[in-house]
């Protein structure tokens, strides 16, 4: 299949991008990162300079291989990165636009890289149990109800891809930080600190830049790993308890 | 008292102004349909008018006038303040823009809030104004005053113009104020959507109705 891609290219931070237009042929069995391997090896063969993106486990769990393709991140398929994304989900003859996460905290590096350390700071500040754990213990010595755990698990999907604030209309990153609020609150080792790690974790994420939810829930749908909404309003609960009802 | 200020001004605190004020002001259109319904009655406008000295005179209504205007410039005032600042933190748009991963109520939801604000300073300019801060005319010539205002064919379209935005307004604004208070779960998220999508068709749908009424009939 040929098809004509038109790529955001940007050398460094700050500098002024502009989109190219490059054709490849990719045949319909390669994922989309394969595929700009492809082009890549064309652009180096050319002697010119080869997309800079990001990619790393290209089996849809390390959730770096972010961009957006056709103004959606990750692509058109729901629940999947775009490593998993498959060619034959185009035509021949498509014209893709591929373009970096936008968003004001993501400031981009190269090309379709952004910088997404800002979700780091957010987990630095407090997304963690700060005790050891120890030995591994008896399953059955706490208990957890089976649906919370589910929950906690759903939650714990998360892979800080960033697609939710690639998708939010206002630069939000109140998915991710509530999917991790919610997986560490949910379970009771976890729960502990959630006045704490909540307080600090909002914070952080209103410190780094990122705008303010309205409930739109395109996160909801771009996300690879389908984390839902309910967590934001968890995040809200406990946000309300622990600013009104904690010494934090 | 630091902590209250952090609170207010954090971007999930902000939020919660948001969805408080906008359901005080989504029970407000209710008393005030109410009042409007009283249009349809044929009888030369006694029941209106005698809506219009009860809501002028009882004093604890006079003094929730007072709360609801202060509902109105919190909601208008952090809403525009909240946009802004979301616009800022977007940084740029993409070059491909998709409505695959969202409505036009909640993507546009500030723009028909800003459409609803145009059609409020009008409409309070037309009434509120004469009836409340200049005294051109009293509770008894509202009624004459209020069919006089709607024969008038421009008036009435700039009116339903500011309905279909309150509709639109109001289809994600309902449901999106519970979700910020934290109620989101299997056993009541669809019921107040259910609630949500009846009131933002049944309020609006109200005030739209009765202003072609008075036009064609009274």
């Amino acid at each position: 299949m040929k098809l004509k891609l038109k790529i955001w290219r940007q050398n460094k931070k700050g500098a002024k991008g502009k989109f190219e237009i490059y054709e490849v042929v990719a045949n319909e069995h390669m994922s989309f990162l394969e595929m700009l391997d492809v082009l890549n090896e064309q652009l180096v063969a050319e002697k010119k300079d080869p997309v800079a993106f990001e990619h790393d486990c290209r089996e849809g769990i390390c959730g770096t291989c972010g961009m957006v393709i056709d103004g959606r991140p990750h692509g058109l398929l729901q629940g999947t990165t775009t490593c998993q994304l498959h060619m034959r989900f185009f035509n021949d003859g498509d014209t893709i636009v591929i373009e970096p996460y936008r968003s004001k905290a993501f400031p981009i590096i190269k090309d379709l890289v952004v910088d997404r350390s800002p979700l780091d700071k957010i987990i630095q500040a407090g997304g963690f149990i700060s005790i050891n754990t120890g030995q591994p213990q008896d399953a059955n010595a706490i208990p957890i109800e089976k649906d919370t755990s589910s929950k906690a698990m759903d939650a714990a999907a998360c892979i800080g891809c960033g697609a939710c604030v690639a998708a939010c209309p206002n630069g939000a990153a109140m998915l991710f930080t509530s999917a991790k609020i919610s997986h560490l609150g949910l379970l009771p080792q976890g729960a502990i600190e959630t006045d704490r790690r909540t307080m600090r974790m909002v914070t952080q994420m209103d410190k780094e830049g990122f705008g303010s939810c309205s409930n739109i829930g395109a996160c909801e749908v771009e996300c690879p790993k389908e984390i839902k909404m309910t967590n934001i309003a968890r995040m809200n609960r406990y946000y309300y308890k622990s600013s009104f009802f904690s010494e934090y | 008292m630091k902590w209250l200020i952090s609170f207010f001004t954090s971007s999930l605190g902000r939020k919660l102004i948001m969805a408080l004020t906008g359901l005080f002001l989504i029970i407000f259109l209710l008393i005030h349909l109410t009042g409007n319904s009283l249009l349809l009655l044929n009888d030369g406008g006694e029941s209106f008018t005698g809506f219009v000295v009860f809501m002028e005179e009882n004093p604890v209504i006079k003094i929730s006038a007072y709360i609801l205007y202060l509902g109105f410039i919190i909601h208008i005032i952090q809403g525009i303040s909240v946009y802004l600042g979301n616009r800022k933190a977007k940084g740029g748009s993409y070059a491909v823009t998709t409505t695959a991963n969202a409505s036009i109520f909640s993507k546009y939801m500030f723009w028909f809030g800003m459409v609803i604000l145009i059609f409020l300073i009008i409409h309070l300019g037309d009434f509120w104004l004469g009836l409340k801060v200049t005294h051109t005319f009293g509770n008894e010539e509202l009624y004459h005053k209020l069919i006089n205002k709607f024969h008038n064919p421009i008036y009435l379209i700039i009116y339903e113009l500011g309905m279909i935005a309150l509709f639109m307004h109001l289809r994600h604004g309902f449901q999106s104020a519970f979700q910020t208070l934290g109620l989101n779960d299997k056993k009541w998220t669809p019921i107040v959507k259910c609630l949500g999508n009846i009131y933002s068709i049944i309020v609006p749908l109200g005030f739209f109705i009765i202003p072609l009424y008075v036009y064609f009939v009274k």
